[in-house]
């Protein structure tokens, strides 16, 4: 018989050693129940990275109703908790932690959360947003996103670009300044990036707007 | 592989300054530090080049082990730098007493990407498998094999296969890897690359991060889908796909358009950042 929720949060819980604790955090995860928020949460703080990953996958897949929990939690202290829960918000999209990810991308230590922040960026709900804000915040991130595009790792760079893309084709009321910025930046990036993955990065995204005309 | 050098405290130098520091004789650790900074900051200039190879023939500075620090750093650095004028003294420093000097010395010859290594990096693998021994008490085999081996396949030395081949059944994993590694690049047959494939599957997290280097190093594209898949950070995924991307990029280079395939990689790259 399948194990509760309940149980699975005993498991990880009791667990013993670092592989236990992988195996307990992804059958917990799996199950994608709000009730094992707290308990995935905390796991992030644990410095175990396997345990982490399948942490972060699990939040992500519970989605929105994470992201308040993971809001009220974030440990100032713990840095590599805060690495992973950034790239929980990137991964679900929430708006209410759009400073967090702003922030993240451009300023953030580890080039792994910079690249998580980079993309999640470019996936925000926008329709969570009260209609006035959304225009304000979809320029931040615009924003933002271009100057990511000079960051010092090609990894980034090919994050940012993936992020205006997403950015471009979600919804906007003032479409074509967008649209001229970021035309103008992937055509910067195409001649002049110095690493060939994020110019063909840039073209296969100028290809993708073509095609959607 | 040693750990290179990368102290936490960047201390900032000028290349003047980084360049008296391993002139000077009196601090070692200056010395040391500097050999790193020139390679790291990819410092070109005559004399930066002339430092390290004076440095590469260093018998001041000494580890506990008997071994040689500063010529370690050295032969990295002059790498990374491009010159030609390091070769000799590199192939030189193939048949050095210490270990992590000949290691360095032949990286360094792979980067450099001149031929004329090749029969002094052959000559280490002199006496084959049965030679290829661990040193009593050290982590290390008797040459530094898997370097010796990338930096063949690396430099598209054909005559090197018959010698390279029986490598592959090595029994240190990393050894079999690096055979496979060079062998695909000097057959381009699958087989090889399979092997690598087969290696993501593996229990240890170091042997299967070792595997994606390879397989991004040699660009082998039927392993795309499998490294996406690997139980292993996606920093390390996505620069495998890199490489696999860089090699398809090349195939493409004749037309204007992206192919299906350069495409697609970069879709499973997406997934993963």
């Amino acid at each position: 018989m399948a194990k509760s929720t309940r149980e699975l949060i005993q498991a990880v819980e009791k667990a013993d050693s670092a592989d236990g604790l992988l195996e307990a955090v992804e059958a917990l995860a799996e199950v994608r129940s709000e009730t094992a928020i707290p308990t995935l949460v905390e796991v992030l703080g644990f410095n175990n990275p396997g345990a982490a990953v399948a942490a972060v996958d699990g939040l992500i897949y519970i989605g929105e109703p994470a992201v308040p929990y993971l809001l009220d939690n974030l440990d100032d202290y713990n840095y590599g908790a805060r690495a992973w829960a950034i790239r929980v918000f990137a991964g679900v999209g929430d708006p209410s932690a759009l400073d967090l990810l702003l922030k993240a991308a451009s300023t953030d230590f580890s080039l792994s959360v910079r690249r998580a922040a980079a993309r999640g960026l470019g996936f925000i709900n926008w329709s969570k947003l009260p209609p006035k804000e959304i225009l304000p915040a979809q320029t931040e991130v615009l924003n933002t996103l271009l100057s990511v595009c000079n960051d010092g790792e090609w990894v980034v760079r090919y994050a940012a670009v993936v992020g205006l893309q997403a950015l471009f084709e979600t919804f906007n009321p003032h479409k074509s300044y967008f649209v001229k910025q970021i035309l103008e930046k992937l055509k910067q990036i195409i001649e002049t990036d110095p690493e060939i993955a994020v110019r063909a990065r840039s073209q296969m995204a100028l290809r993708e707007f073509n095609n959607l005309g | 592989m040693q750990q290179e050098y990368e102290p936490s405290d960047s201390q900032s130098l000028t290349v003047e300054e980084a360049i008296a520091n391993l002139l000077q004789k009196e601090d070692l650790g200056q010395r040391y530090y500097a050999s790193w900074w020139l390679g790291r900051f990819r410092v070109k200039d005559s004399a930066a080049i002339d430092a390290l190879l004076i440095a590469l023939e260093d018998e001041e500075d000494r580890a506990p082990d008997g071994g040689y620090p500063l010529r370690r750093n050295a032969a990295r650095a002059l790498g990374k730098l491009g010159d030609s004028r390091a070769v000799a003294p590199l192939i030189r420093c193939l048949e050095f007493q210490d270990f992590y000097v000949r290691e360095a010395a032949a990286q360094a010859l792979e980067m450099l990407g001149d031929r004329s290594c090749i029969s002094a990096l052959l000559k280490l693998l002199d006496g084959g498998l049965a030679a290829a021994k661990q040193v009593p008490g050290k982590p290390h085999l008797v040459q530094p094999y898997e370097a010796i081996i990338e930096a063949l396949g690396t430099l598209g030395a054909a005559e090197a296969i018959e010698q390279i081949k029986p490598f592959v059944e090595h029994h240190f994993p990393k050894v079999q890897y690096a055979a496979a590694r060079a062998m695909y690049q000097l057959t381009r047959n699958s087989v090889y690359g399979e092997r690598l494939v087969k290696a993501l599957q593996g229990n240890d997290l170091q042997l299967r991060r070792s595997a994606l280097i390879d397989l991004g190093a040699i660009g082998y594209l039927p392993a795309a889908e499998a490294i996406a898949l690997t139980l292993a950070e996606n920093s390390m995924k996505l620069i495998s796909l890199r490489g696999l991307l860089e090699y398809q990029l090349q195939q493409d280079s004749t037309n204007v358009d992206l192919s299906q395939e350069s495409i697609q990689l970069m879709k499973l790259m997406d997934g993963l950042l």
